[in-house]
């Protein structure tokens, strides 16, 4: 790559290929790796989960700064002190950003697009327009992908949806979604 | 150059099984007690943070997102080492002895009882198209090649694997970190279940879940905040081949451990450890990988370890006391914070607080450990006590 | 960080190398890794004798399909019977490998080190973004089936939202790099294209199209450090490390405002301060910010201060950041055009200056005259910023 012409002195290495060729070379390995785990929620998202399963959206409070965590955490990441106090939010915000999803996680594309976006929380503790706040990633519904992308989704007042009780089983998809607050 | 001092340690969990915290508090708590240790505040005196991680140790792609919160390290400077802790720690002696941070905390944690596939993620280790498709029936065949491979260069036997195991297991009895203490006989180890030949269950060591978390300071800043500091002589580190060469590891010996010795050695102005070192903590998570280690560290002369562990040369009060923990083989192995269990429990001796197997009298230590599919990478430190650092 | 210290020791690169970046090779990872560290020891006249220490860099183990991939890295990686590290910061990883391998020259444990970044991502099946669905919080996160896109999606509708870009302003960086990238003998994915092709091409998540994105590929880039008086001896022109700066933010991305990194400023100016520089977007010649995504390269240059925050985008329509503009971005083709093997791409852009700053870069090389270049890459779940100022 050096030199005045800025060219290689010798072509640069790497032998490519097309799909086809690399599904047909000899000896071809396919190894799918077994990776099971079973994860510790952990104090703080335990209690959290079984909030969820209540119909309640739990958040705890910094004793030293004041921030109250949703998702919540054992301790406050800006003054690694432990977290306290816990308060039971109303579940309302708005909508902080929001997208228009036409591929699932493998990136097969979905029949029906789906809208996901990240929920501002009403919660005590952050001022307005502070860059930190209480907040949850989710699933948005009875939002068309035209106030989407006309941007009128954003700031959008919302609220859960919440599962029957008796499908909830302490999981954030106990909430189905958030969906526009009426009126 | 001014060398960096250990002046805060933490630890948590060096249980089998940690359900009441996820991996995350885990680590929250080590620091706490790390910090309170040292007398610092995170959020003001730390100049950068280092985790040490692996991502299928943690079941999470790209596991380092999770290291700076429990640390205290959000929007600092924090970075993972796909390493052991002691590699993390090596690299911390770095940044303190580029003269631009004062202030670095290292950590490492391993839950392994949160992996439901273990032996798995130890084939997903192998090398894909030369060992996977082999499908051997233990992952961790080589430390039965290298049991094989070292008796037969030394001459040692199967007894001898097992007196380092009863022995280990029995120093573990007087730690209350170790929970796999036990109170057993060499027959007993011989006669147990054999896992691989020779190696029965007692020869392997079981897992723990642990954080450790370390508080590290350049010298001089380390003098003022700290009435116990813990100087790092030296330490090295270094990789002998790749796992996909299986074919070129020298069986039976470690290489890489003797680079990062002879690395760690100069540093610290050592020619002979033994006269210049009174303990060491050495990685044992199967027996005769202690024996080997002492020979590699020039701890024992070639093919000798094994005579000389008989006639009790390593005991607590021998000529030179090995493990006084009791080791993995009594702690446990806790993924890649294992480097830092046997740094720990060195830094608590030269302290003065181990406790129960607190040793009489020590001032300077070796800790070693290695980690890979088999012993692919290895460190090695030199350490000294608070009374000799002036 | 100590500030303002006398550096009585610098640390430079001293030569470079890289593969092809493309979506398929038959080479193995560490036989990439080889190919590239190859390429970067004869560009110095050095042999794999005269390297001290390796600093090695991949962003998931997933991708190369290993665990414990510094170790089987090692032996491709030049690291036998050497002290190897393996760094990583996600996609950030690229150009942290440098910053570490300049805190083990400049603390003095080694006079030379390779800095080595790898990635294969084009084996894993049935597609590389599945690889994804691990980066995310097991508990919170993942049982919400979210593609990787999604989480870039949201932060380019943030930006968009607060910036008052559209769609067809942030396409453009897509059409600067793709055609800067026609240059690049390595390069994957460049084109002469318009803006209209990025907004036609195929909508993903929407406001992300294919041609927003960078592709998936496979490469390997080395650069081989110095100590000042080892460099000296090896080049008369070494490229020295005059500044680096890390920084992550906390893992909740949804818990903050996604319109703005404050991560990679917080690392900027972590980096500037160690450089000297004051007022970067004055005393920077020559930028390469992370452009995995068309809007992260503005969101970056924002974030390098750089730009006033806000003004990227109006910025680059008036051609400031073109390869014959004020402030030139990304003239290697960056992510975009030249291919984006993960870790290996942000060592390309560390690369790219190294080139630039030598006068090495052909029809590359900037209009301007060079003293002072900044590379920056990103990673995680948005919170990582790494920043590496170089001057010649
Ligand atoms: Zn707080």
């Amino acid at each position: 790559m050096s030199g005045e012409s800025g060219k290689p002195k010798t072509p640069l290495p790497g032998t490519y290929l097309k799909r086809d060729e690399y599904m047909k070379l000899p000896g071809l390995i396919k190894y799918k790796p077994v990776a099971r785990y079973l994860f510790s929620a952990g104090q703080a998202q335990s209690r959290f989960l079984h909030g969820l399963k209540e119909g309640k959206i739990l958040g705890v409070m910094c004793p030293s700064c004041g921030r109250v965590y949703v998702p919540p955490r054992a301790y406050c990441e800006y003054c690694h002190t432990p977290t306290s106090e816990w308060v039971e939010l109303p579940g309302t915000g708005t909508i902080h950003t929001a997208v228009v999803s036409y591929i699932a996680t493998d990136r097969s594309r979905l029949e029906e697009p789906e809208i996901v976006g990240v929920i501002r929380l009403d919660a005590p503790g952050y001022k307005e327009d502070q860059y930190e706040f209480a907040g949850l990633f989710h699933k948005i519904c009875g939002v068309t992908p035209e106030q989407v992308m006309d941007g009128s989704a954003i700031g959008m007042r919302v609220k859960p949806r919440w599962k029957p009780a008796e499908e909830r089983t302490g999981s954030v998809t106990d909430i189905e979604c958030f969906e526009p607050v009426e009126g | 150059m001014e060398r960096a001092a250990i002046i805060g340690v933490g630890w948590y969990g060096l249980r089998p099984t940690t359900p009441e915290v996820s991996f995350r508090e885990m680590v929250f708590e080590a620091a706490t007690r790390a910090y309170e240790d040292a007398g610092i505040d995170p959020r003001q005196d730390v100049d950068a943070f280092l985790s040490a991680q692996e991502d299928f140790w943690e079941g999470i792609a790209i596991a380092d997102e999770f290291a700076p919160e429990p640390l205290g390290g959000v929007l600092r400077p924090t970075v993972t080492v796909a390493g052991d802790g002691l590699q993390a720690l090596a690299n911390a002696v770095m940044l303190v002895q580029t003269g631009f941070f004062d202030i670095v905390v290292v950590e490492a944690h391993g839950k392994p009882s949160d992996i439901a596939s273990l032996g798995e993620i130890y084939e997903f280790a192998l090398d894909p198209i030369h060992h996977r498709p082999v499908k051997p029936a233990h992952p961790l065949f080589m430390m039965a090649f290298d049991a094989q491979a070292y008796m037969m260069r030394t001459g040692a036997d199967p007894s001898h694997l097992a007196l380092v195991a009863a022995e280990n297991r029995a120093r573990g009895l007087r730690n209350p970190r170790a929970s796999y203490a036990a109170k057993i006989s060499v027959d007993e180890v011989l006669e147990a279940e054999t896992i691989m030949d020779p190696l029965t269950r007692y020869d392997i060591a079981g897992y723990v879940d642990a954080a450790i978390v370390l508080v590290v300071a350049r010298e001089s800043v380390a003098k003022k905040l700290s009435d116990k500091p813990v100087f790092i002589d030296g330490i090295g580190y270094a990789t002998e081949t790749g796992t996909g060469t299986l074919e070129w590891h020298s069986w039976g010996r470690m290489p890489s451990m003797r680079v990062a010795a002879m690395t760690a050695y100069a540093q610290a102005g050592i020619g002979d450890p033994l006269s210049s070192t009174d303990f060491a903590e050495v990685e044992d998570r199967a027996s005769h990988y202690q024996l080997i280690a002492l020979e590699e560290l020039g701890l024992a002369p070639e093919d000798q370890a094994h005579k000389l562990y008989e006639r009790g040369e390593y005991e607590l009060d021998g000529y030179y006391p090995v493990n006084p923990s009791g080791g993995s083989l009594a702690m446990g192995v806790a993924l890649e914070a294992t480097g830092l269990v046997r740094l720990l429990e060195a830094v608590l001796q030269l302290r003065g607080e181990a406790g129960g197997h607190q040793l009489d009298g020590v001032e300077r230590a070796i800790v070693a450990s290695w980690r890979g599919p088999p012993t692919t990478t290895s460190m090695v430190a030199v350490l000294s006590g608070p009374e000799m650092g002036f | 960080m100590r500030a303002n210290l006398h550096v009585k020791d610098r640390v430079g690169i001293v030569g470079a190398g890289m593969t092809l970046f493309r979506r398929r090779f038959l080479e193995t990872p560490r036989e990439l890794a080889w190919e590239a560290v190859k390429q970067a020891l004869d560009s110095a006249g050095l042999t794999l004798r005269d390297i001290d220490c390796v600093v090695i860099g991949t962003a998931p183990d997933a991708f190369d399909g290993i665990h414990m991939n510094g170790e089987y890295l090692a032996d491709g990686a030049g690291g036998f019977g050497k002290p190897v590290d393996r760094i990583y910061i996600g996609g950030g990883t690229g150009v942290m490998v440098p910053i570490s391998a300049w805190w083990h020259a400049a603390s003095g444990h080694c006079n030379t080190v390779l800095a080595v970044a790898e990635e294969k991502m084009s084996h894993a099946m049935p597609h590389p973004q599945y690889v994804f669905a691990y980066i995310w919080d097991p508990i919170l996160e993942r049982p919400l089936g979210p593609n990787l896109i999604w989480i870039f999606a949201m932060e380019m509708r943030r930006y968009m939202h607060k910036c008052g870009a559209k769609k067809e302003d942030i396409a453009l960086v897509s059409v600067k790099n793709k055609r800067n990238a026609l240059d690049h003998p390595a390069a994957q994915a460049a084109a002469n294209i318009t803006v209209d092709d990025v907004l036609n091409s195929e909508l993903l998540v929407w406001p992300v199209n294919r041609l927003d994105i960078s592709p998936v590929s496979d490469g390997a880039v080395a650069l081989i450090i110095a100590r000042e008086k080892v460099a000296r001896r090896i080049t008369d022109s070494p490229v020295w490390i005059e500044g680096v700066g890390f920084t992550l933010d906390n893992t909740h991305w949804y818990n903050r405002e996604l319109g703005y990194p404050r991560y990679v400023e917080y690392a900027a100016r972590m980096a500037y301060r160690m450089a000297g520089i004051e007022r970067p977007w004055k005393e920077i010649d020559v930028a390469e910010p992370y452009d995995p995504f068309d809007y992260k390269e503005l969101h970056h240059i924002e974030g390098l201060q750089l730009a006033p925050r806000c003004q990227a985008w109006k910025l680059l329509k008036e051609g400031y950041f073109d390869r014959d503009g004020e402030l030139p971005t990304s003239p290697s083709g960056g992510l975009l055009g030249v291919g984006n093997p993960i870790a290996a791409a942000g060592l390309m852009k560390v690369a790219e200056l190294f080139w630039q700053l030598r006068y090495e870069a052909g029809k590359r090389q900037v209009k301007k005259p060079v003293h002072k270049g900044v590379a920056q890459a990103w990673g995680d779940l948005m919170q990582a910023g790494t920043v590496i100022v170089l001057g010649n």
